[in-house]
């Protein structure tokens, strides 16, 4: 006999202002199941989480949770019955250590009045256990790579006697070894009962951890069933009502020879990275991979000012270049699309206008520093449509669109520059199939017209069909070069190697 | 868009599109009614709203530099350190160059210089606040508190701790003088308002503020000169609170080192209540604007009742913990109702960005 039914959504409804994002969704999970969502940006996934999490109330339908129907679905109730939520932005308090992040909400639940550090250490300790990791307790939380702050909210979800963990889009911030990582977590708490639902972008990785999935269009469900009877052709046309491909980007050498847009030569900032010698013709776009660790944002950030190299030397265009500086940087033309869109990237509660203006704002800029509104707004229209941005207009705020057009938003600002070199960090991390094909033929379209583009990416399909050239980083050198002939397998295998003398 | 709009209830058609704006002008209302039924003779008279628009305008430019800063996510606490400072100076400039009977020729040069070294030196004391701010990464609060001391340390250095009266009349005509029946101050305070509005909500800088107040790393990252402009958002504070200082001492016909301390806390009130964001990258001058006038019924309101000076200040200090209380209900409130807005609202206004006021 199956387990029972832990959580059961009938019909359920949800509006915003002008959006219909819920259309009577169904949903239903077991206990100990494992069941993946999955939709394109804007589809209703995270409305659905929250409508389960009790954030969202429904304005119609019905939630049943452990047996009995919530009315209302509050937050408190949802959380009684054993729901916890990891939200995309985590909701860790980055001003707070790990092992307070991790603990105090226990200590006020039990409603204790004074605060005793070996315990908090403690609880922290036995929460940082059940997932097997280890962290520094003591540093803030805001100090950490993105992936170990998913792992605090991981761990701290557990801490609450969960029986359904939702986490929303887990592993769009993880290497490969993370996720890795994450899925045995994934298996441990499945063998304890806890059912597991969860939204991914990166179909392999719902193929291979989910036993059930459900597929959003649109906010309404557009198929059903048990993992096993789907391959990623027919999600991807379930999600789109499409099918879509990525082909794979051939580079080809313009007519003449054209000198080389980037010149980098023994470029180094130690400890993070030294001796770091490539180029980048124009019309190439050139992937650099490489394990958590293995200096490449640092790189990225050297080229782009914000943590200066201090050996070697960058050519653009054939004339010297010192980046001191961010100003500096862009001046040369180097823009650079942040990693953590959350901290690095948005203006949250400023409107999608503001976002997208926020880098040409100089150019906007006239006599006195007078911004000319009517070209700035002809500006971010045309990226609204192009990019296919799914707002009712450009005044709302940045934090009312999903996570997949949030990511547009931040694509948007940069493109605006017409940069010479684009330096992407994680561009479609958290961006659907669909939307992820259209950034890569824009980002192909790009580099046809001459630009340079540095792919710095962790999602190895994503490297190896846009990638005419492929630097691959340890420990801050540059370890080995791959042209487009490269596979995901070869990748992989290097970054076992990598792994395998790192001793990790 | 283009079907007929449903009649709104009435309330919904005089207020505005912006609910913090709106409980603005309720709170005014209220604050209006009430010093009208408490000081029936007196408050509704043409005198008062005439003494009223003498006294409030120094506030005003004092709390729109605060403004500037609250907008950024920092804040200014030497306002009051520096409109000191500046007045003093341009005082013992005045009363040491000039004599009672100075022939006219000579006063106006002198004003000018003594004006100019005023403004000069609110600039340059911003000047100091900006680069402590953003070079040294110390919170704002700590360093305009210890700023504060300095400049009033100055000023009380240079005048012992005695007032420094007796300005020619051109000069007081600043603080005292009407022009089309209205007091000078108050055109001032106004010119100054439209000032910074155009600046906040037209402007590459101004954009820049709220751009920094709302997430200073992202500002970062999308190439604004972060430090560069923080330096020039305390330089505009200095500047308006050196503004300040000689409609102050322009009105009292003497400058002392310690006047208005009183003013940094009314001055916050008005921030508060005119719901610039405490954490920043939310302000508008409309609000400021209405802020301090509602204040200055309240203060007007009390004299009229014989408050004395500590009552008013307890008052304050009640006032100042109630609308934080407020504002934050509020802003809960307002989280919950948007994540569970039942009905579809209407779009908000297409351009946000025309200046509001
Ligand atoms: N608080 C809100 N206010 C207004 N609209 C909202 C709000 N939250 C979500 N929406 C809208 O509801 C729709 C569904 O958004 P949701 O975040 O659920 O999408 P998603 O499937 O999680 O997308 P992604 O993959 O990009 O994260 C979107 O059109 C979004 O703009
Ligand atoms: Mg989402």
């Amino acid at each position: 006999m199956p387990p029972p039914q832990f959580l059961e959504l009938d019909d359920i409804h949800k509006r915003f202002a002008g959006v219909h994002a819920l259309r009577g969704v169904d949903l239903s999970i077991r206990e100990g199941e494992v069941h993946c969502l999955a939709g394109e940006n804007g589809s209703g996934k995270s409305t659905l989480i929250k409508v389960i999490a009790g954030v969202h109330p429904p304005e119609e339908g019905r939630v049943r949770i452990g047996g009995s129907d919530l009315d209302p679905v509050t937050p408190l109730e949802s959380i009684r019955r054993g729901v916890q939520v990891i939200y995309q932005d985590f909701s860790l308090f980055p001003n707070l250590s790990v092992a307070e992040n991790l603990a105090l909400n226990n200590e006020v639940e039990q409603g204790r009045r004074i605060v005793r550090w070996s315990r908090i250490r403690a609880t922290a300790r036995e929460a940082l256990a059940r997932i097997r990791r280890e962290l520094p307790l003591h540093r803030p939380v805001g100090e950490l790579p993105v992936a170990d702050r998913q792992l605090v909210a991981i761990a701290r979800a557990l801490l609450h006697d969960a029986r359904l963990v939702i986490m929303d889009e887990p592993t769009t911030a993880l290497t490969q070894r993370e996720v890795e990582n994450l899925f045995t977590v994934i298996e441990n708490l499945r063998a304890e009962g806890i059912a597991i639902l969860f939204v991914s972008h990166k179909l392999r990785e719902v193929l291979r951890i989910s036993e059930r999935l459900t597929i959003l269009r649109n906010g309404s469900k557009v198929a059903e069933g048990p993992t096993t009877d789907f391959d990623e052709r027919s999600i991807t046309e379930a999600m789109t009502g499409r099918s879509v491909r990525d082909e794979k980007f051939h580079y080809t050498a313009g007519p003449g020879a054209r000198p080389p847009v980037l010149e980098v030569e023994g470029l180094g900032r130690p400890p993070a990275y030294r001796g770091v010698s490539f180029r980048v013709d124009p019309g190439e776009i050139v992937g650099i991979t490489g394990l958590l660790g293995s200096g490449r944002t640092e790189l990225a950030l050297g080229l782009f000012g914000l943590l200066p190299a201090r050996e070697g030397s960058v050519r653009l265009d054939g004339q010297p270049l010192r980046i001191r500086s961010v100003e500096e940087a862009l001046a040369a033309g180097i823009a650079y699309v942040p990693e953590d869109r959350l901290t690095e990237g948005l203006f949250l509660e400023q409107s999608i206008h503001r976002n997208i203006i926020a880098s040409i704002l100089p150019e906007l800029a006239g006599r006195f520093g007078f911004l000319d509104f009517a070209r700035a707004r002809r500006e971010v229209e045309e990226w609204i449509r192009d990019f296919g941005i799914a707002t009712p207009n450009a005044e709302v705020p940045a934090q009312s669109l999903s996570g997949g057009n949030q990511q547009r938003v931040l694509l948007a600002r940069w493109l605006a520059r017409t940069p010479r070199v684009l330096v992407l960090n994680g561009p479609t991390v958290g961006v659907d199939v669909g939307s992820k094909e259209a950034i890569h033929q824009r980002l192909r379209a790009l580099a046809a017209e001459g630009m340079a583009v540095l792919l710095l990416s962790d999602d190895l399909p994503e490297v190896v069909s846009n990638c005419n050239r492929v630097l691959l980083l340890r420990e801050g050198r540059l370890a080995a070069e791959f042209d487009e002939s490269v596979t995901e397998e070869t990748l992989n295998a290097h970054f076992a190697e990598t792994a395998g003398t790192a001793g990790v | 868009m283009s079907e007929p709009a449903p009649r709104k209830p009435l309330l919904r058609r005089i207020l505005t599109a912006d609910d913090n704006l709106n409980r603005l002008i309720l709170v005014s209302v209220a604050i209006f009614a009430a010093m009208v039924a408490l000081n029936p003779d007196s408050f509704l008279t043409l005198r008062n709203f005439v003494s009223m628009s003498y006294s409030f305008p120094e506030l005003g430019l004092l709390a729109l530099g605060l403004a500037l800063c609250m907008i950024t996510g920092g804040i200014d606490l030497s306002v009051v350190g520096i409109a000191n400072l500046t007045s003093v100076l341009a005082a013992l400039l005045m009363v040491s160059l000039l004599g009672p009977d100075s022939p006219p020729a000579a006063v106006v040069p002198v004003l000018a210089l003594a004006i100019a070294v005023a403004l000069v030196t609110g600039v340059l004391a911003g000047w100091c606040n900006g680069m402590i701010v953003s070079r040294f990464r110390i919170h704002p609060v700590l360093v305009t508190l210890g700023t504060w001391q300095v400049f009033s340390g100055i000023a009380i250095i240079l005048t012992k701790g005695y007032a420094v009266p007796g300005f020619p009349d051109a000069f007081l005509a600043l603080g005292n003088g009407r022009f089309l029946g209205l007091p000078v101050p108050l055109y001032l305070f106004l010119a100054a308002a439209a000032v910074v509005a155009l600046v906040l909500n037209r402007t590459r800088f101004g954009l820049s503020l709220f751009l920094i107040g709302t997430n200073e790393t992202a500002a970062r990252f999308a190439g604004i000169p972060v430090r560069s402009v923080l330096v020039r958002t305390y330089m505009s504070s200095g500047f308006l609170a050196a503004l300040a200082g000689i409609i102050m001492i322009a009105r009292t016909n003497q400058a002392k080192a310690d006047y208005g301390e009183s003013y940094i806390l009314q001055a916050v009130l008005v921030n508060l209540l005119a719901g610039v964001r405490w954490s920043g990258g939310y302000g508008r001058v409309t609000g400021v604007l209405l802020a301090v006038v509602t204040l200055q019924m309240l203060s007007s309101g009390f004299n009229m009742m014989r408050f004395n000076n500590f009552a008013r200040d307890f008052t304050w200090g009640v006032f100042l913990i109630l609308i934080m209380v407020a504002n934050h209900l509020f802003t809960e409130r307002k989280r919950r109702r948007e994540s569970a807005a039942a009905t579809p609202r209407p779009a908000p206004t297409p351009n946000q960005e025309t200046p509001s006021s």
